[in-house]
């Protein structure tokens, strides 16, 4: 029993440590939030931050006038409706076997999501990692195998290396159906609408691994905003609202890398000389930021043959958004899923109307589980509000 | 063996090797569920020698017996977790425990129990001869007897190697008085034990062809013996007692704020959590809190009787690691808030639907 | 999930590698990390290492992951030895 005795007492001086850290850091930003005397309101650009943040109950922990915004960080939720479309499309073809990570499962499209999909027949298997969706295209040698590649830059590395061990052992069968996004022209785009009222962004550290702290520089130089990258713990986020809090304060705009043990100012080589290799930026079509040039990732042409489009002569139609959705306002940080006359009524994570219910890093899907009791608290807010 | 061989073998060589080749059968078939020579064949062989008993024994069509006059409690789950065997358990003590455990929580003593196996054709005996035997140990453990059952077969395909169904019968303690409209601001909380053991360990083990191996098991046990412990230290002083199976601990945290009406408030560092549990939950990016568990109760108390509650359970090897991680406060609007490792505060709410399938 | 946890590199075979994390081994690819070893310490994501991180670095964050109780007695965490 003594080894559990001093394993409690070593955690409750963790938890003690932890919790006065947090306490300290909080106090700061009270004391900052009072010396600006306006409003700040800084953007979580990762769905990660977002969910993680409402876990350990941040938002309780900050002042009234500090709030954070959720950004287009849910790969998921910025995932434009007609690639949902082509992806059930494909899921529907007799014989073809969909490989996708699971928070594309539920999404739906026009034409229903691919779950959907699946009760009426379809094969549509559920993956952790793009080399199990090639593994399904190896054992299945007779049927066509798509993978439904989303995410930032994060998981466009994992892509580029199915594709390429694809092309090397010629695995004829696979395919990618490529909806990849970079997580800056995102950013860059956002500042540019005059409706967006950000102070400064919380920069994903998981992306920033993959890319280097260096791509938020013209973020900083070119619209003059501080830009924080930091790790995903409580302690860790918080740290990150306190460092931008104190340059606003300070009326400067610079770049600061909280995660050095994993974010370098240039990123990881291997990863970039990958995603370089197999994928040239193009102009994407975003849920609610519209087409952007230069912010997806599109097969090179000497990998068109493992190019889903190319391969199943996919073109892409029109979105649709559900009517009274405002997923496009919640992910550009113009609306508190609070807000959204939907949310919690209409739209639940079980009946979800819109992607950010879907998603579990969505922001309204992280409000549902963590936060939707403030609801009843709220006095309603016409759009604009942020808090 | 061809008939030409046969011939030219004399009667000896019949004697010693010819064994028609379906004699022994390795896997259920069809013909094992239709009530005739085969069926009996199973239930002698297989379910009898583990489960058997005077009143299983007599195979009639309703178990017949007497019980001491008092309130029973009466209770029955359907299981078809996958996979059927999974590190700590299976299907078979699955559904022993859980249904000993749903009338435990009710201040019953788990008495008799009825066992309803779907098997599917093609399900290899020595998987049902694994299974049965999971359950008498687990009868065995929670000191009940199986007096009743049934046994069907379904075509390949259907019933994912095997359903089963328990029914059970219980008596219930005059010394419980077990009901929510008991509870009132000050009573404690307790956790028998680490949670999320039981949900992770079956999603990890689905995940075993894609090359994640662990060893987290399932917490699944009878815990009656647990409840009667504690009934026997604290009486009517315990006030309401449920296991956290499907929706997690969160399910009933949120459920009993909801339901009394009354503000709960509870310390998040105070529940008991395994690290490795953590970790296979911060992989699967699942809250342990919303992880179903299979042994574990949760208890609400007179906060006079905090202490004593502990003892008790913490006496008992299924409830070593008992906490205490909240109290009903007075404001009465119906929420569970917790306090995060951080000092950050949020309120818990009850899982939103089926998160993880068939773990139960 | 955008998160990644730092997990300790147990056996490497090529471009694939066995690692613990917590209580579980897993398969990982190390195409961007081909530098990594045995003992090495590597973010995972999505079956691949991401980055290496310092022996120092990923016994903290470790340290600030373990959110829970740590009730296992007298066993240290393996990976940490």
């Amino acid at each position: 029993m003594s080894g559990v005795r001093a394993n409690v007492a070593a955690r409750e001086a963790l938890v003690a440590r932890a919790r006065a850290r947090m306490a300290g850091l909080a106090g700061e930003l009270g004391a900052l939030a009072g010396r600006l005397g306006r409003p700040m309101a800084f953007m979580e650009v990762c769905g990660t931050h977002t969910v993680n943040a409402c876990r350990s109950g941040v938002h309780s922990l900050i002042p009234e006038s500090v709030s954070l915004v959720s950004g287009p960080g849910c790969p998921v939720c910025v995932t434009a409706q007609r690639y949902i479309d082509a992806l059930v499309g494909l899921g529907r073809r007799p014989g073809l076997i969909i490989t996708t990570y699971g928070d594309m499962l539920r999404v739906a499209g026009a034409g229903g999501s691919l779950e959907l999909a699946r009760s009426e027949g379809a094969d549509v298997r559920v993956v952790t990692s793009t080399r199990e969706a090639l593994e399904v295209a190896r054992r299945n040698p007779d049927r066509d195998v798509v993978f439904a590649a989303v995410g930032f830059e994060t998981t466009a590395p994992a892509t580029a290396s199915a594709v390429l061990t694809a092309d090397r052992e010629g695995v004829e069968n696979f395919s990618v159906l490529a909806a990849h996004k970079l997580v800056v022209p995102a950013m860059t785009t956002l500042l540019e609408n005059p409706d967006v009222r950000i102070d400064g962004f919380l920069c994903p550290g998981h992306v920033s691994v993959v890319i280097g702290s260096e791509v938020y520089r013209p973020v900083v130089e070119r619209y003059g905003k501080p830009c924080v990258v930091a790790g995903f713990e409580a302690v860790q986020i918080m740290e990150g609202i306190v460092h931008l809090a104190r340059q606003a304060v300070a009326g400067e705009a610079r770049l600061e890398n909280l995660y050095p043990e994993a974010v370098t100012p240039g990123g990881n080589p291997v990863a970039a000389r990958l995603i370089d290799e197999v994928f040239v930026p193009g102009a994407a079509a975003w849920r609610a930021l519209g087409e952007m040039p230069a912010s997806g990732l599109d097969l090179r042409k000497r990998y068109q043959h493992l190019d889903a489009f190319h391969r199943f002569g996919i073109q892409l139609g029109d979105d649709q958004e559900p009517p009274g959705c405002r997923c496009a306002e919640v992910i550009t940080g113009r609306c508190n899923p609070l807000d959204c006359m939907l949310f919690g009524r209409v739209c639940t994570p079980i009946y979800p109307v819109g992607p950010c219910m879907v998603s579990s890093e969505g922001s309204c899907q992280a409000y549902f589980r963590y936060r939707r009791h403030e609801g009843r608290r709220r006095a309603p807010s016409g759009a604009g509000s942020v808090t | 063996m061809s008939a030409d061989r046969l011939r030219m073998a004399g009667p000896s060589s019949l004697r010693t090797e010819y064994a028609p080749p379906n004699r022994r059968h390795r896997r259920i078939v069809l013909a094992h569920g239709g009530g005739g020579q085969l069926t009996d064949e199973l239930v002698d062989e297989i379910v009898r020698p583990r489960l058997g008993n005077a009143l299983l024994d007599e195979l009639d069509d309703s178990a017949v017996f007497d019980v001491e006059p008092g309130r029973m409690a009466f209770t029955t789950d359907s299981y078809v977790v996958q996979p059927l065997e999974f590190p700590g358990g299976d299907i078979g003590r699955l559904a022993v425990c859980g249904t000993v455990n749903d009338m435990a929580v009710c201040g019953a003593e788990p008495l008799h129990l009825s066992v309803g196996l779907i098997l599917e054709e093609g399900l290899e005996l020595d998987v049902l001869r694994r299974v049965i035997d999971s359950m008498a140990t687990a009868v065995a453990e929670a000191g009940v007897t199986v007096v009743t059952g049934d046994t069907k077969v379904v075509a390949r395909g259907q019933a994912d190697g095997m359903y089963v169904n328990t029914a059970g019968l219980g008596r219930v303690r005059p010394d419980a008085r077990l009901a929510l409209a008991r509870v009132r601001q000050g009573d404690r909380v307790i956790v028998s034990r680490p949670i999320g053991d039981h949900g992770l360990a079956v999603m990890l083990q689905r995940e075993e062809a894609f090359g994640i191996e662990s060893r987290l098991a399932s917490d699944v046990a009878p815990l009656n013996g647990l409840v009667g412990a504690l009934l026997d230290a604290c009486g009517e002083d315990v006030v309401f007692l449920r296991d956290a199976t499907r929706g997690g601990l969160a399910g009933v945290l949120s459920d009993l704020s909801e339901r009394t009406r009354l503000h709960l408030a509870v310390d998040e560092t105070r529940i008991p959590l395994r690290r490795e549990t953590s970790y296979a939950a911060e992989m699967l990016g699942l809250d342990p809190l919303d992880v179903a568990n299979e042994g574990t109760l949760v208890a609400v108390v007179r906060p006079a009787v905090l202490d004593a509650a502990l003892d008790a359970l913490r006496a008992h090897p299924l409830g070593e690691h008992a906490a205490d991680v909240g109290a009903f406060g007075s404001d009465e609007d119906g929420l569970c808030e917790i306090v995060t490792e951080v000092g950050g505060r949020r309120v818990i709410q009850k899982p939103y639907g089926e998160e993880l399938p068939r773990i139960c | 999930m955008c998160l990644a946890l730092p997990a300790r590199i147990q056996e490497r075979t090529g471009e694939v590698a066995r690692v613990l994390l917590g209580d579980a081994v897993m398969t990982v690819s190390l195409v961007m990390t081909p530098d990594a070893g045995v003992g090495d310490w590597v973010l995972v994501h999505a079956g691949f290492a991401m980055q290496e991180v310092s022996d120092q670095d990923a016994r903290e964050t470790w340290m600030l992951v373990d959110e829970y109780d740590v009730l296992t007695p007298d066993r240290p965490l393996e990976g940490f030895q």
